[in-house]
């Protein structure tokens, strides 16, 4: 039992991650009609928002101490970041502490802005053109996006480690009337699951609640008749276009202490992120995000000792078999509409 | 017994029942015109014969055989052509392309792996699809691109797809809609002439009364989804229960 | 002549004719200049890749260039091919003919089940179906079936399939006289050898594995000109135009589609047999996703639907990242020596980034370029070109429309 609830929670984290990516995917198809391959690149992104804001707030002088010598005895450099000459060393070890979370502020602009230069100058004029140009223009965009990074910042990992407080783990077990040291589960994690549920929940807020958010949805039902009565859909989808983006930003800022910011690391995503999409139901935005906690939580199960030593590797490729399953006794997807991408 | 029997066909969308109870049968070799107000479901009717829509109720028997549940393509296969309401070719091939598809379709059924012939050595084929481009008039536009063509060269493009198979009956769904009036006849004299020539049953969907009556020897008008009356041409014309339902009509005026 | 029209004759035998002169064609500097090192292309490895990439691409373009499925998990049947191959290597002998034989028929057997399942979907759905694919193909063969602990070892995961000294070889030999792997080879004639022809200061190599490999592509493509002038070709086309039509035309779409799918895969598996056969060494990064983009870029670059787009694409991309790679800063100096020392800095730095390493970044931006402004790829960039240069504005397009049109519709001789 404490094996079952210890492997669920091992998935919400991916899960958290391809739920976010996929609702983004999501809202920009039903919105544009286009499928993003350049979506990963976004998360991918938001991931080195994160570093770089660490980056930034670690900026130093470098002043010789001429009263120590370092091992050469050439007088030691004592490199004292900006923000703590500033603000005073607490707050600022404080800020550089907090880099992850406070780029959660850094990224969104960013995002956002990535999101309407990436729709208006590029996106835009492929919507008359057929489908399989708009993969490929926005895969081409995938790929330089991600060696742009690559140039900037290197090819290996970037460890960004996540706010003293809630580095380490804690005994979940206990809380819910296990024996102590039952589930041990990380803090971060817990905090990442969290916030995609609130990510997840604003953006449906917004998308009900709001008039904007009516048309929007009327939109994704019915894209002409919405156009007819004189609402100009195109300027809102553009802003649906810089939202999916900062969701995918700062589902990857976000993600950066529990994994490595890479320049690859979004496509890896973007791969799984499809597969979710089309389990979840092309165009269905709950679907999309019930899709990617289970596959998450399907891959946690899987990649359990007991089950790779049945079935060895099942972990790697356990979400492709799901799919393939589903595509073939439900092709619609688990909670697809009618009709869409149906020919 | 006709060569096509409709019988207790129903099919509701959500909560509209496009058509309710149909019930219809087409003679051998006639030409059968089906009217009816925007709406009434004849389209719709039309789609539950050639497989893109199953009924949810009622049998549809083309010369005998069920054609419920058949893949739009075996019921092509059967001996049943349709042409659309807005033309459907293939735009990116040529006009003789075009035509040597069906012909293809027609000789070497729904599948065939001939991969490594050049088609225009298949003398048959091309002789069959010239031929027919002949007869349709299009001689003279057979390297252009079908995108290019006019909407009436178009219909008549897909006419002539449609005949060069030799369908034992052909469904033409509002064939001269938007044509003007000098393409409205041509296309009714086309139509004569492939009733005189061959061994055809027609049933026609058409707005145009002129068309209609030219050409119909019996008239099903259908209202709501169900048919009203059927009759020949001459009895429909003064039919009160028409006049009110498909012009709007009230008895007193 | 061989059942081509004029035209498509003399496109095969200009092919034809690249191929067999390409030694010479490619290495257009003499040996040792600086300029050889950098723009000579004659090598044997980077002429085998030209032509195994023309394979790949030309069967690609099948696919996607008649029909319009765009696949992005071409890169799993090279992959499959490859494995296969090395396989035979391993199992029977060093002769390449049945590994490129098992190569076809395992990528084939692939491609049908793959392709079964990813062709029920069309549009977005089929390319992110393929992918999905692809990538669960990689990770079998990275990790899944690549345990080299366990007794069910197919692909040695991260080290990749090798020839080993203790493989069994039933038909030829383990070991040769003096305790090293047997070389592949075509009956006897091994696919490392090279004749070398030197004339003044030049060097042209001609190596018997590019001409093996050369002339199956040139079979390869004389295969793909028979496919798109046929019956099957055309129907292909009409699927891409009007799927509707095709239905309603008495056509089932799906053993059209499945077959062209299938057949394309049968072309990958062949470039994979080859890759194998060439350097017998056959790894999982073969069938990342990253290989199967690689597939459709040079399929865009060169030209989707028309003959000779793929070869030109596969020339091209690989030609350039051969290039682009060589580039260091040092040559950057060495070519903008000639400017004032800040401008020339400034300058290296700025092209830094697109060279040597960052390739992947100048092709990308290319890739975005040609699918932005120029869809048709290479082959329409030269039909442009040739009509700047030697333009008659008053031709329509309606014309050349008909122009195309009658190429296709001369009979065959
Ligand atoms: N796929 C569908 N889903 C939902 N409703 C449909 C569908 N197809 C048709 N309908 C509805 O069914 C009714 C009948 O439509 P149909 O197209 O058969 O009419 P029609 O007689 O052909 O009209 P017209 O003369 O305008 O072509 C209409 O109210 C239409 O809106
Ligand atoms: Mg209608």
């Amino acid at each position: 039992m404490d094996q079952i609830i210890l492997q669920f929670l091992n998935g919400l984290d991916k899960g958290s991650a391809y739920a976010l990516i996929a609702l983004g995917l999501t809202l920009i198809f039903g919105t544009l009609g286009v499928v993003n391959f350049a979506h990963g690149a976004l998360f991918m992104i938001g991931a080195f928002c994160a570093v770089t804001l660490q980056r930034i707030l670690t900026l130093s002088t470098i002043v010789e101490d001429p009263t120590k010598t370092d091992f050469l005895g050439n007088p030691a450099k004592i490199s004292t970041p900006y923000v703590e000459s500033w603000f005073g060393p607490e707050v600022g070890a404080t800020l550089i502490d907090w880099s992850v979370p406070l780029a959660i502020l850094f990224a969104i602009p960013i995002m956002v802005a990535i999101g309407f230069i990436m729709e208006r100058g590029l996106i835009k004029h492929f919507y008359k053109r057929p489908h399989a140009d708009q993969i490929l223009v926005t895969f081409g965009l995938a790929i330089v996006l991600q060696e742009v990074i690559k140039a900037f910042y290197g090819a290996n990992p970037i460890p960004t480690g996540a706010p003293e407080a809630f580095r380490g783990s804690f005994d979940f077990g206990v809380l819910i009337g296990f024996d102590p040291n039952a589930i041990i589960y990380p803090y971060w994690r817990m905090v990442y699951f969290a916030f995609a549920a609130v990510i997840i929940g604003a953006v449906f807020a917004f998308l009900q609640f709001t008039t904007f958010g009516m048309v929007v949805r009327a939109g994704m039902a019915d894209r002409e008749t919405v156009g007819l009565l004189g609402i100009n859909i195109d300027r809102r989808f553009t802003i649906m276009f810089g939202i999916a983006a900062a969701v995918a930003g700062l589902a990857g800022v976000m993600y950066a202490p529990i994994n490595s910011p890479n320049y690859h690391m979004g496509m890896d995503f973007l791969v799984l992120s499809f597969v979710v999409v089309v389990v979840g139901g092309m165009g269905s935005l709950p679907g999309a995000v019930l899709a990617g906690f289970l596959l998450g939580i399907l891959e946690a199960f899987a990649s359990m000792n007991e089950v790779k030593a049945i079935v060895p590797g099942i972990d790697q490729i356990i979400i492709y078999v799901v799919a393939i399953i589903i595509i073939l006794a439900r092709p619609r997807g688990l909670m697809g509409r009618r009709g869409v991408m149906e020919e | 017994m006709g060569i096509l029997e409709v019988k207790n066909v129903g099919k509701r969308f959500g909560g509209l029942q496009a058509l309710g109870d149909v019930n219809l049968s087409i003679a051998e070799n006639s030409v059968h015109a089906i009217i009816g107000p925007n709406g009434a479901g004849k389209s719709t009717l039309l789609n539950c014969l050639v497989g893109k829509l199953i009924p949810d109720t009622g049998s549809v028997l083309f010369d005998g055989q069920s054609v419920l549940g058949r893949k739009p393509y075996e019921i092509n296969q059967m001996g049943i052509s349709r042409v659309f309401q807005t033309p459907e070719i293939f735009g990116d091939l040529t006009v003789m392309e075009n035509m040597m598809i069906p012909c293809f379709a027609k000789r070497d059924g729904s599948f065939g792996l001939n991969a490594m012939t050049n088609m225009l050595n298949d003398r048959d084929i091309v002789n069959r699809a010239e031929h027919m481009l002949e007869e349709m008039n299009m001689v003279d536009k057979r390297h252009m691109h079908s995108a290019s063509l006019s909407r009436g060269d178009k219909r008549r493009l897909e006419i002539g797809m449609c005949l060069s198979q030799e369908p034992r009956l052909l469904l033409l769904d509002e064939p001269t809609a938007g044509m003007a009036r000098a393409d409205t006849n041509n296309t009714i004299d086309l139509l004569k002439q492939i009733k005189d020539e061959r061994d055809i049953t027609i049933a026609i969907i058409e707005h145009d009364m002129h068309v209609v009556f030219s050409l119909a020897e019996r008239i099903t008008v259908l209202a709501q989804g169900t048919p009203l009356v059927e009759d020949t041409p001459d009895n429909i014309k003064g039919h009160p229960k028409v006049r009110e339902a498909y012009l709007g009509e009230t008895q007193a005026a | 002549m061989l059942g081509l029209t004029k035209k498509d004759f003399t496109l095969f035998m200009v092919v034809l004719a690249m191929v067999a002169l390409a030694p010479f064609i490619l290495n257009p500097f003499p040996q040792g200049s600086s300029l050889a090192q950098m723009f000579n292309a004659g090598y044997p490895d980077l002429m085998q890749r030209f032509v195994i990439f023309g394979i790949l691409v030309i069967g690609f373009n099948i696919l996607f260039g008649l029909t319009g499925y765009l696949s992005f998990g071409h890169a799993a049947f090279l992959g499959v091919g490859s494995y296969s191959a090395v396989w035979m290597f391993k199992l029977l002998g060093m002769n390449v003919i049945p590994g490129i034989l098992l190569s076809m028929v395992v990528a084939g057997i692939f491609a049908l089940a793959i392709g079964y399942v990813s062709l029920r979907r069309s549009g977005i759905y089929f390319s992110i179906l393929t992918l999905a694919f692809a990538q669960m193909s990689y990770n079998l063969a990275y990790s899944v079936l690549g345990n080299p602990t366990s007794n069910f070892n197919l692909t040695n995961g991260e080290t990749g399939l090798q020839l080993l000294l203790t493989d069994p070889r039933v038909l030829g030999q383990s070991t040769t006289a003096d305790g090293s792997l047997p070389v592949t080879n075509f009956f006897g004639i091994a696919m490392r050898d090279s004749y070398e022809l030197r004339l003044g200061d030049w060097l042209f190599t001609f190596n018997a594995g590019y001409y093996l490999c050369g002339i199956i592509m040139l079979i390869s493509f004389y295969i793909s000109i028979r496919i798109f002038r046929s019956p099957f070709g055309m129907m292909l086309r009409a699927v891409k135009s009007n799927q509707q039509r095709m239905n309603y035309t008495g056509l089932n779409t799906k053993p059209y589609t499945l077959a062209a799918f299938v057949i394309s895969g049968i072309y990958a598996g062949l470039a994979g047999g080859l890759l194998s056969s060439m350097d017998p060494l056959a790894g999982a990064e073969r069938m990342h996703w990253t290989a199967s983009g690689e597939i459709v870029i040079m399929a865009i670059l060169g030209g989707v639907g028309t003959l000779i787009g793929p070869i030109l694409g596969a020339g091209f991309n690989e030609y350039f990242k051969n290039i682009l790679s060589k580039i260091n800063d040092g040559v950057l100096h060495q070519w903008l020596g000639f400017l004032p020392d800040g401008v020339e800095d400034f300058l290296v730095t700025i092209i830094h980034p697109f060279v040597g390493k960052g390739w992947h970044l100048t092709l990308g931006l290319l890739f975005m370029v040609v699918i932005i402004f120029l869809p048709g790829g290479l082959v329409e960039g030269g039909k442009r070109l040739g009509r700047m240069i030697f333009g008659n504005p008053k031709r329509s397009t309606a014309e050349a429309e008909a122009d195309a049109a009658e190429q296709r519709n001369t009979a065959a001789e």
